[in-house]
């Protein structure tokens, strides 16, 4: 076995480097594609709310031309109606909650809202006409309202306690409107 | 006196006529299907998985298809009609989402600039091996002198490869 020579000088190679500016610009650029694709997945990845949980404030802009603010509703339950002229299992349902509207109206208890699903203005007007409507609803601008609930179709129906949290969700039609005094009821005790 | 009377009359319901007949001519022509669909084309059915506007069977698409005809014989741009839906039903309707849109008007300038950073990052590599081939030797450097031979050296080579030969 030989020994490597100790004396011969190791040589010396140039080492070329990217200037401290590129090398800041690359890792800029990294973090800020991170930092999309992160905030990208987190709001794929957030599932619906669920009972129990604070319903974020909703802010409807009605068809007669108001706002409303769920903000402004705490202390009231608030009943959250996702509906569209272009569903006929809506139509079933309309009167169902306009009568229980009609009920709990005079104690000013209960806030009823419809939110008007993916529809246009002019056939969902005709729709509250027809049903003769009466309480606030307005179109779900850019569908903010129905994603933030994940609805899967219409009619869906959130009911909200008086504290803002989520305390009913019905996925589906009400055939009466004794179903729905039932979920609201144990919430105004 | 009845002849003036007449020609009055005339004239009146000349100009009546006149001005029901403007209103008409100064409507927007009714936009045809083909117009709608190439529009609707641009955009997805709000309700079932994709599935482009224009082939959609269901009563919400034909609603859309109406609403597009409706923005269309008011005169709106494809564009204005793709903004409108868009913040009423959200980006998610649209074919191409504003932006992958500004992405796809940003490409050829993210090219070029792609391009150039790498003749640049490869220029910036070379550099030293360019300089070598392209920076020319100063004329006032005196060339290198010949190797000095010593004459007795040669003497005793050439005679010892004639001895050899």
């Amino acid at each position: 076995m030989t020994e490597a020579p100790t004396d011969i000088p190791p040589v010396a190679r140039p080492v070329r480097r990217l200037p401290a500016w590129i090398i800041g610009l690359a890792f800029i650029a990294l973090i800020a594609f991170l930092a999309v694709l992160g905030f990208e997945l987190k709001s794929i990845q957030q599932g619906p709310i669920l009972r129990g949980q604070q319903v974020p404030a909703i802010v409807l802009n009605t068809f007669e031309g108001t706002v409303v603010n769920t903000t402004d509703l705490k202390g009231k339950v608030v009943v959250l109606n996702f509906w569209a002229s272009w569903c006929v299992p809506c139509e079933g349902e309309a009167p169902a909650l306009e009568s229980a509207w009609n009920a709990y109206k005079p104690e000013g208890q209960v806030v009823f809202l419809g939110v008007d699903y993916v529809d246009t203005e002019p056939e969902a007007r005709a729709f509250l006409s027809k049903y003769d409507i009466t309480y606030p609803n307005g179109p779900d601008l850019g569908t903010k309202i129905s994603q933030m609930f994940r609805i899967t179709g219409v009619p869906e129906t959130y009911f909200l306690d008086r504290e803002g949290k989520l305390a009913y969700s019905q996925i589906g039609p009400f055939s009466t409107e004794d179903e729905i005094k039932a979920i609201i009821d144990p919430l105004l005790k | 006196m009845r002849s003036a009377t007449l020609k009055i009359a005339f004239l009146l319901a000349f100009a009546l006529g006149w001005l029901y007949a403007t209103p008409v001519s100064a409507q927007q022509p009714t936009p045809s299907d083909n117009q709608v669909n190439a529009v609707a084309h641009e955009l997805y059915c709000p309700v079932c998985e994709n599935i482009p506007l224009d082939v959609c069977s269901t009563q919400a698409c034909a609603q859309w298809r109406d609403l597009i005809r409706q923005k269309l014989a008011a005169g709106w741009s494809t564009q204005k009609i793709d903004d409108y839906f868009a913040a009423q039903y959200g980006e998610r309707v649209l074919a191409v989402p504003p932006l992958q849109r500004s992405f796809n008007q940003l490409l050829p300038g993210l090219i070029g600039a792609g391009i150039l950073a790498g003749v640049g990052l490869v220029f910036w590599t070379l550099r030293g091996s360019l300089r070598s081939v392209f920076v020319k030797t100063p004329e006032s450097t005196p060339p290198p002198p010949p190797p000095t031979v010593d004459a007795e050296l040669l003497d005793r080579v050439e005679k010892d490869l004639r001895q050899r030969t």
